[in-house]
């Protein structure tokens, strides 16, 4: 598991890839927070594309910094989740706090997003 | 009828909710399971070694024990226990989003399971130990 951080025009780009569980969850959250401390981004983009594997470890990260954007005023939007990863994604009720665009990336991967 | 069966005990360490995983969906494999059915039985067993690990032992080193078996009836049935503090209100725990643990826990571990699997069953004593059983019928592709 590893994650890739870019950040331009105020988005903060995470790329993630791999397996994502309770073992691997810690060290991209550390990574990604301290990004968002240090560059206060408009927008967080959780880039699920190259994901392979997730349990609700995944959820745990998707929420944890939705919270934290709340706070600061910032956006979160999470793209290319895997069908798999959709399916734990939804059983959360993320469609609560985020609109759940499908088909919004490449490969027809679904898409959520609270930029409504 | 149990056709096929395997036991293994690991040590609670985080690392290892990979490597079970992975280990029981090569087991099931022999089903000839969708990518759908295997990614169901390994997001289940991924939640319920994480709850031995988190809760059972709480990030203490313990052992935990896990059984497959697959019935005739094309049925594999996923037993996951821990010999750590048990759970003292089942229903409380299974209850979605409810967490002891604050941070990022989601409090869904439960939830995932029951949702991709057909059934489970859990049993605990406080003390004692809690286990897990997953049953989930395995179609697989139409042949």
């Amino acid at each position: 598991m590893s994650v890739q951080i870019d950040f331009e025009d105020e988005i903060l780009l995470c790329q993630l890839s791999g397996e994502i569980d309770h073992h691997t969850a810690l060290p991209i959250r550390i990574s990604i927070d301290e990004k968002i401390e240090n560059c206060r981004p408009r927008t967080v983009v959780l880039d699920f594309t190259d994901v392979t594997f997730m349990d609700s470890s995944g959820i745990g990260l998707v929420m944890g910094r939705y919270k934290i954007l709340s706070e600061l005023g910032g956006d979160l939007e999470v793209t290319g989740l895997s069908s798999n990863s959709y399916k734990v994604m939804r059983l959360a009720g993320l469609d609560r706090i985020a609109t759940i665009k499908k088909g919004g990336s490449k490969n027809g991967n679904k898409r959520i997003s609270n930029d409504n | 009828m149990v056709i096929n069966e395997f036991r293994m005990t690991i040590d609670s360490r985080s690392v290892n909710e990979g490597f079970s995983r992975a280990v029981v969906a090569s087991f099931a494999a022999q089903l000839d399971p969708t990518v759908e059915e295997i990614n169901d039985i390994k997001t289940a067993v991924s939640e319920a070694v994480t709850n031995c690990i988190v809760h059972g032992y709480k990030n203490s080193l313990g052992k935990i024990y896990i059984t497959v078996k697959i019935h005739q009836d094309n049925q594999v049935v996923i037993s996951i226990r821990d010999k750590g503090c048990g759970i003292s209100d089942i229903k409380k725990a299974r209850e979605p989003l409810f967490t002891t643990l604050g941070g990022d826990r989601a409090g869904l571990g439960f939830s995932v399971m029951e949702s991709f699997m057909d059934k489970i069953i859990v049993r605990s004593r406080v003390n004692s130990g809690t286990c897990v059983t997953l049953y989930k019928k395995i179609d697989g592709r139409i042949k």
